[in-house]
């Protein structure tokens, strides 16, 4: 028996070590349920389930959707671009609007960060947060850890280099709060400008230098430049950027042999990452695909569940 | 929490032998073609229970009989009723159940209520030609309409009382025994 006692999922930051080991758990025994006949478990029958996304996204939003298909929610999808939002509703009065759904989970994106908090006071639903602005994305840091896991027997002093747009990058920090809690060694690699002062005090180690950051790294976390944040200029130009924090065949050598290099995608290739590297890198994305799936079921059914508080 | 202290012990590790051999002996009799047979055990006795039956099918007859695990925690009625998470464990059904004659193992059979959810998994799986259930103990106080092909042995109990099986697999230990609550 385990005791599961969140009802929320906001941060990895929030989860101990034996939470996320739960989810593990639970997350390696719904992988077989892909491969049935019939795809699906009643777990969550008769609970309802709304995605609500306020920002753009299609891999996390579907990943969701699916995952509490399998688990028999009833799912509802609601995004800005076709909602009132665009008529000038308020977040919160379309949060109160839903309630009168009786919705029992609430997934949501926001642009906002560390907002989900405040806005868990206008529903009675749990709330798991698929990534406020440039907080956290803990179900895109569970499933990284859960990949790595599966080729690596101990994370124990694993060094997991990150590299991009960290000053952005809500996966980031949820990989550094994540892989830091079953001590891994952190990296972090990009110009000055997208480093976040405060992050050497978070115990990572900060590299400007692609070339050195990637001496004996086992993972590489590349991440995406986010051109729809990046009206200010962080570099020069996109082709200095490429020139020197790219990752190419070349830089790859450098780092462990057996070195996994993982992306949240989408992917702009040639950017983050030379073209070059494609045949490497698909196995290991697809199934970051298949595990985030898994993952994300644990999630609903370990919230789902949840006996009510009284 | 009640705690529980033991009333009678009910079976040594040579009278489950003996029942287990019989039980095997009873699926053959019902179904002499063999080639038919799927089993499938119930986590986690039933799975443990499940090879000792394949074992001794492979003395009799020779043959190699399809296994399977099943977890029924999704499948569960009481989900969000119960308090701390039952453990999701595996499942695992590496053989085509279409047109198979499965035997669902578990240890005891009780309410019916596991027997219900298991129903309901294996038809996920796909559509088999029957499904016949084989438990060790069957202790009564059905809450639904079920019943075992292959029993072990009848065993009058009370609701208060505990039937736990113990198998050398995960217990250390053959044996059947019945606990009361302590007052």
């Amino acid at each position: 028996m385990e005791i599961w006692a969140k009802k929320h999922i906001l941060a990895i930051k929030e989860l101990s070590r034996q939470e996320i080991e739960i989810i593990f758990n639970l997350a390696k025994s719904f992988k077989e349920i892909a491969q049935r006949e019939v795809k699906k478990t009643p777990a969550l029958r008769g609970k309802t389930v709304i995605n609500l996304f306020f920002e753009s996204s299609t891999r996390t939003r579907t990943s969701f959707e699916l995952a509490a298909k399998r688990l028999s929610a009833d799912v509802l999808n609601f995004s800005t671009s076709s909602s009132s939002l665009t008529k000038g509703e308020s977040i919160i009065d379309t949060i109160k609007n839903l309630e009168s759904y009786y919705p029992d989970i609430l997934i949501i994106r926001i642009g906002y960060s560390a907002s989900l908090e405040v806005l868990s006071r206008y529903t009675q639903a749990s709330i798991i947060n698929a990534g406020d602005g440039k907080n956290e994305h803990p179900t895109q840091a569970l499933l990284d850890i859960f990949t790595v896991r599966e080729f690596k027997d101990d994370l124990k002093n694993l060094n997991v280099l990150i590299v991009g747009d960290i000053l952005h990058s809500r996966v980031a920090r949820s990989n550094i709060f994540g892989f830091q809690k079953f001590s891994s060694k952190i990296r972090v690699c990009a110009p000055p400008t997208l480093i976040p002062y405060e992050f050497e005090k978070m115990g990572v180690e900060v590299f400007y230098n692609l070339d050195k950051a990637i001496e004996d790294v086992d993972v590489i976390i590349m991440l995406r430049i986010q051109q729809e944040r990046q009206k200010l200029s962080f570099f020069p130009t996109l082709r200095e950027y490429v020139d020197n924090f790219s990752l190419t065949q070349q830089r790859l050598k450098k780092a462990n042999k057996e070195c996994l290099v993982m992306h949240p995608g989408p992917i702009n290739w040639d950017i983050e990452i030379s073209s070059s590297l494609k045949d490497k890198l698909h196995p290991l994305i697809l199934k970051q695909v298949e595990n985030g799936l898994a993952i994300r079921m644990a999630v609903l059914y370990l919230i789902g569940t949840k006996k009510k508080d009284l | 929490m009640t705690s529980f202290k033991e009333k009678t012990k009910l079976f040594s590790s040579k009278d489950i032998k003996r029942i287990i051999y019989r039980l095997a002996h009873q699926i053959l009799e019902k179904t002499p073609n063999s080639k038919e047979l799927a089993l499938l055990g119930i986590q986690t006795r039933g799975v443990y229970l499940a090879h000792r039956i394949k074992n001794i099918i492979r003395e009799i007859e020779n043959i190699e009989l399809p296994l399977g695990i099943l977890d029924i925690t999704l499948y569960r009625d009481d989900l969000t009723a119960i308090g701390p998470k039952p453990l999701v464990k595996e499942t695992k059904i590496n053989f085509d159940i279409k047109d198979k004659i499965v035997v669902l193992i578990d240890d005891v059979l009780f309410t019916g209520r596991t027997i219900r959810a298991a129903l309901d998994e294996i038809m996920d799986f796909g559509r088999p030609k029957r499904v016949e259930l084989l438990v060790l103990i069957d202790r009564g106080h059905r809450e639904l309409p079920i019943r075992a092909d292959f029993v072990g042995k009848n065993i009058p109990t009370s609701t208060k009382e505990l039937v736990e099986v113990k198998l050398e697999e995960v217990d250390k230990t053959d044996e059947v025994v019945i606990l009361e609550p302590v007052d």
